[in-house]
Parts: C-alpha cells; structure tokens; sequence
C-alpha cells in the first residue's frame, strides 16, 4: 500500500501565536513550569523545550512567560483550519497548528501539488504557516517545515538525513542514536525483520516511516452538519402569535431533521430580529424536544422582550432555531410511579417559564459552598447551569456555628452599638474590646438594649491578597426586645449581616 | 337472568355507589407538615390551595416549609432577597427542590402564578402594597391548582390561616459568652372556616439540637387529642 499523498499546514510555535505573540518577541509558553514552546527569538538566545523556567529566563533575559493554554490553542486554530477546509472539506487536526488533508481531488483542480500548496499558502498567510505536500503525513509535515512539495515517490530520499530525532520518540532515538544510527537513512537501510526483532513493533513503526511508507490514513473530521433552521417573515410579524406560528413550523422542522439523525438537542437557542435590527437571543435548556414544547419557548421569550423595557420597536423579520449542543437520543424514561418524575417536569418547565419573563438569573437554585459566614455558605446558580458539587471539606476557622440566621441581608445594614456611657464599642487589633456593649440601633433606628452577647470572633480573610484582604470580628447580640442580631465590624463600622428572626 | 345476576353478587345500585364514591384521602388533601407544627393546623397539614399567612419570624416560615420539602415536594420561594438558605438546609429544605425567584415590583404576581401552577409551595413576600384584585386572583389560583400559598412580611393579604410567632426567647447566649443555641417560641394560629378555633403552641425554634420540636412540659400532647376529637365530630 503506498502512502497517501499529503498537504500539512504547520505553524510554527502555534502555542506563542496563540497566546497572540509574534515570532520577533522574546515569548515562552510554560507548562508544568517547563517551556513547551518558545518564539525564534527566545530560541536564538538558547531557550529550548523543556527547560525549567528559571533556566530559561536566564538565557534570554526580559522574556515574557505565558501559561499554557490548550483550550486557547484549538481556538486560535479554528481560523486557519476554516480556511484550509475551503479547498478539502475532509480535514484533519493533527494537533492545534497543524492540519493535514489527501490531496488527491484538490490537486488535480488546482494543478498540480505545487500550484495547490501555493494556493493554500497564500490562504493561510495571515498568520505564520508553512505549506508541505509530500508522500504521508510524517514526510509530509517535515516537508511543510521547510515549505518543500517533494515529488512523488521521493519520500525516502527526502528523509534519509533527517536525525532520528525528528521521529519523536525520544528513548528509541537516544538508543539508536547509541548504537551509530543516526539518521532516517541509516535506519531506513537495516532488514526490516532484524528491526522487528530487537525494537518490536514499535522500532518497526519508526523503521517504515523512515523508509518513506507512511500508511496511517488522514483522520478527516466530518464536518458537523447543519442543523439551524430559520425563517424570515415577510410582511414582518407584529403580533407574537403570528411569529410563534412560525416558530411552530421550525420547531417542526428542526424536530424532523434531528430525529433523521436520531439526535436530540438539550440546548437550543432562539434568535430574533426585528425591522430596525435588534436582536435577541436566548439560550433554552430543552429536555426531549417537542416542536410544541420549543414553539412555545419561543412565545415564552417573545413575550418577556416585549413586557421588557427596551423592548423592539418594529416587527419581526427574521426567526432563528440553532441547537448548540446535541446528544444521541435514547428516549426518555418516565419513573416508574409515574409521580415524581412528572413533578420535576412541571416545576421545570415552569421555571424556564419564569425565566422568560424575567431573564434567566432571575431563577437560581442554593448550593451548599463552603464559608465562614451565612452569605457565604451558599451559591446562587440560575436554574438550568449545572450545579458544581457540593464542596464544604475545608476547614473554616471562625466560621458562624449553627443554628444559622433565617433573615441574612442581601446588603448589610449599617447600626451603631455603644457602650452603658453611649462611647462607641471598638474592638482592637488582637480582639479586645473596649467595652461592654449596652445599646444598639439598627440602620438609625431605635435604641434596643443588649442583653447578651458572644464576640468577637475575629476573622482575617485572604491576608496574602493586598485588594481582598478583609479583617472584621462577628459578633451575636440579644436585646431585649427579643431580636437576635449577627453583627460584624470592619475597620470600626458595624453592620447586621444576619438576624436569627 | 335476574337470579343469576345476583348469584354473581352483583352489588344493588346503593351499595355500588357506596363503593365507587371517588374516595379522597386526608393524605392527598394536605401536604405534611413537621411533627411540632401539627397541632397548629386544623388537619394536622397544610391543605393544598389554602393560604397561610406567617408573621413574627422567617424561620417559621421556612420551618412550615421544610415539611412538605422533606416529603418530595417542590417549593419556590419568590421575592425573598434575604432568606437565609443555610437556616433553610438545617430544618429541613431540600434545596435542590427550592427555586429562588426574584420577584420584582411589578411583576411578582404573574411570577407567583406561574409558579403556583407547578410547585406545592410557594414561599411569598409580597411588596408592601398589595392590590385587592392581585391577592384574590392569586388565592383563587392556589385553590385551583391545589398549592399552597405561604406569604411573610407586614403586608398579608388575608389568608386562610394566620400564624403568628410571638415570645422568642434565645437559650445559650450569655453577656460575652456562649452563642445562641436554641429558641423558645409561642406560636398562634388564628383563621377561616377550620381554623378558626384559635391553636397555641409552644415551640423550640430553632431546638438545641437543630429543627423544630415541641416545647416538653406544657402538655401540648392534651391538645392534639382535643384537636383530633373536635375533627372526628365535623
């Protein structure tokens, strides 16, 4: 079998362009704090891949370090591998800055390999690519590094000086590089079977790429089909029925062409514009899409942008269904006692209900966090986000002891407590008190006297960080009325945070 | 024919209708409520599509709550910034069957309707002035669709039962010792129709050990049997 004929597109560095850096500044890009990519210029000073970054930055001084980011990598790559696929749709990501594809159809269009590699080049030539067709991947990207189309059949002898090294295996290279073998000819020229009997199958690998016969196919991502549907409305829509009419026959239709694909969508969003050009969009969690059930999310929203202030000024032209995150369909499984099951799907759809009416951080569900204060024990996520687990293991010093305070202000109130000759109490740097408290008045309210009290109970939060840095005492107070107050001072301001009602 | 019939015991019309009478029990009228809150509703629950109205204390709110949230229900709470959902955990509140709504000034009352067509019980601090026509309509909805409605705040439409917390008295705070431990609590509840027979009881709200539990020693045993007896001869 003979290798396929191959076009790479290879950034060099990707991780340093990614990261929005040029060739020309001194940039490394660290991981697990050893440098994984570094720019020319760094390189010319001497920084290498896998150098400790101390080393690094002391061979190339005033070197920026970036983090690595993966995520930012593949990103960043979108872009170029767009543009690649104008020419072969069926393209493959070797890894973020490189892309490879079978030239065979694309060549013979734009004829010939070099007048194609030419084409993509200059495609590509807003960043920093290299273009090189050859005989397999392997031989095709060691090609692209030095912008070559190496003839047909001419694999073998375009490797044969390359250094073992370039084969990427770093423990065989060093043990062939040990005994005398030191380039891809080198290795190319021993028996097959005496390979297979001292490396295995893995020395064997190697041996047939260097001998030029790369048989791994191109892993060619498909492209995602297109699932969007949408409609423009002529005469634009006035009325919400009218648009939700629509949406009906797109939800219909979306339906159709997810259940051909025997895929459902947990997510869809919803876009609508209008005469004058506004735009809305929305994100809709949908369990088990029902056309009526999507249509009438639709009206939901509709409705909630025109109960809402800035709501559109002219009608509807344009209606937009996309799923954007799409799940195979196993059906769904009611509870066996029918009961609970259907509750939670009433109480959600009444939720996403709620939300188009009042935007979608209007619904939030608590979850346990851990923390010192009340406030701070919980976490308020809008309803449909997914739910970080529960995570309370930390120890908290100073943390507030339960019973916890039904009432715990959404913002502070600000109170006066002073001592039996109406001095301000103040607490002190190691939690002494001036005085006993006698009298407090919340938010310039009446005087209350105190019957009891526990504090201070002194807290010192994020001390290593100067901005959120945040020094305070709690206390709990009784008064005689019967009120129970969570009280906390913070640089001789005291405020209720809580009250025990 | 007719002596056949009836040696297949075929039921005469009377006892038939006796038979298939759509039975409904107590059980599915009323959610249930903590053991100590019993004997301050007339059906020793909350019956659905009532309305109850809580002053004196969010956490008797929240601990009216906790009953029908321990069993399965769906609860949402609508307009309450401040509620403080630590307090809420500890008696009981799922809070993963608790939706927080923020209910604005204008636009509660739809939000409220809309969620009591789909949860059990919702948890309402109307704004201070509510409009006849927006308490009613809501009552009506809660009837209709069996949820109850809990409202708090100074601003409470008339409701079905009233409860109101009075005589909080804190345990374990000293004068710069201890920390608030448990509460002692008198609870009132006054109402309509069933409820109107005026209930006390004496609570631990929050009691020493987290929870809700009646106050031992002022014989609030001798009052569930009279509350039971006086259901029995309705």
């Amino acid at each position: 079998m003979t290798p396929t004929r191959t076009l790479v597109v290879w950034c060099p560095d990707w991780p340093v362009t990614a990261a929005g850096f040029s060739a020309a500044d001194p940039v490394a890009v660290l991981s697990a704090n050893r440098v994984l990519a570094c720019s020319a210029v760094a390189r010319a000073d001497g920084v290498r891949r896998g150098l400790r970054r101390r080393q690094a930055e002391a061979r190339c001084p005033g070197m920026k370090v970036v983090a690595h980011d993966p995520g930012r990598d593949g990103r960043a790559f979108e872009p170029v591998v767009a543009a690649v696929e104008a020419f072969c749709p069926r393209v493959e990501i070797v890894r973020p800055g490189v892309c490879a594809f079978a030239t065979r159809g694309p060549s013979r269009y734009f004829g010939g390999d070099e007048a194609l590699a030419a084409t993509v080049a200059e495609a590509v030539s807003n960043v920093d690519a290299r273009v090189g067709v050859a005989d397999g991947p392997f031989a095709a990207e060691l090609a692209a590094r030095q912008s070559a189309v190496v003839p047909p059949k001419g694999s073998a002898a375009f490797l044969a000086p390359f250094p073992v090294d370039v084969l990427d295996q770093p423990e065989l290279a060093d043990l062939l590089r040990r005994l005398g073998i030191r380039t891809l000819a080198e290795l190319a020229a021993l028996p097959a079977p005496a390979v297979l009997a001292r490396f295995g199958p893995e020395g064997m690998g190697a041996h047939r790429l260097a001998a030029g016969l790369d048989e791994r196919p191109i892993a060619a991502r498909v492209p995602p089909p297109d699932l969007v549907v949408a409609a423009e409305l002529d005469p634009p829509a006035d009325r919400v029925e009218t648009a939700v009419f629509t949406a009906r026959g797109l939800a219909h239709r979306l339906h159709q062409e997810l259940g051909m694909r025997t895929v459902t969508a947990t997510c869809v969003r919803v876009e609508a514009e209008t005469t004058h050009g506004e735009t809305l969009s929305r994100l809709w969690r949908v369990e088990g899409t029902s056309p009526l059930a999507l249509a009438e999310r639709v009206r939901w929203q509709l409705d909630g942008w025109l109960a809402h202030p800035a709501r559109p000024t002219g009608g509807l032209t344009f209606l937009r269904l996309a799923p954007e995150e799409v799940v195979p369909d196993e059906g769904r499984q009611l509870g066996f006692w029918g009961g609970d099951r259907a509750l939670d799907d009433r109480a959600a759809r009444a939720l996403v209900r709620v939300q188009g009416m009042l935007g979608p951080e209007a619904v939030a569900m608590a979850v346990m966090a851990g923390g010192r204060s009340p406030a701070e024990q919980t976490r308020l996520v809008p309803w449909g986000d997914p739910r970080p687990p529960v995570d309370d293991n930390p120890p908290w010093p100073g943390r507030v002891p339960p019973p916890s305070p039904a009432t715990v202000h959404a913002h502070s109130l600000p109170a006066e407590l002073v001592d039996a000759v109406g001095a301000p109490v103040a607490v002190g740097s190691r939690g002494s008190t001036t005085a006993e408290p006698a009298r407090l008045s919340i938010d310039g309210g009446r005087w209350a006297e105190v019957v009891g009290w526990a504090g201070p109970w002194p807290v010192e939060e994020r001390w290593w960080d100067t901005t959120a840095h945040r020094r305070r005492a709690r206390w709990q107070l009784l008064t005689a009325d019967g009120g129970a107050h969570l009280l906390s001072v913070e640089g001789g301001r005291w405020s209720v945070e809580a009250t025990y009602d | 024919m007719a002596l056949s019939q009836r040696a297949i015991g075929a039921p005469a019309p009377v006892e038939l209708r006796e038979v298939a009478r759509p039975v409904s029990l107590a059980r599915e009228r009323t959610l249930p409520v903590l053991a100590a809150l019993e004997p301050l509703l007339p059906e020793g629950g909350l019956r659905r599509g009532a309305t109850v109205a809580v002053s004196g204390g969010t956490s008797l709110a929240l601990a009216l709550v906790a009953g029908p949230s321990v069993a399965g229900s769906w609860c949402a709470a609508v307009g309450m910034p401040s509620l403080g959902l630590v307090a809420a955990a500890e008696v009981g509140v799922a809070l993963e069957r608790f939706p927080l709504v923020a209910g604005s000034r204008t636009d509660w009352p739809a939000v409220t309707a809309a969620l009591l067509d789909a949860v059990d019980v919702v948890l309402l601090c109307p704004p201070p002035h509510v409009r006849a026509s927006d308490a009613r309509r809501l009552r009506a909805r809660a009837r209709e669709r069996g949820a109850v409605l809990v409202t708090t705040g100074a601003s409470t439409p008339d409701a079905d039962v009233r409860l109101t917390m009075t005589r909080g008295e804190w345990e374990g705070l000293g004068r710069g010792h201890g920390r608030l431990a448990a509460r002692r609590v008198e609870v009132v509840a006054t109402g309509r129709g069933a409820a109107a027979r005026e209930r006390r009881a004496s609570l631990w709200l929050p009691a020493p050990g987290g929870g809700v539990e009646r106050l031992a020693g002022e014989t609030p045993s001798g009052r569930v049997q009279l509350t039971n007896a006086g259901l029995g001869a309705r």
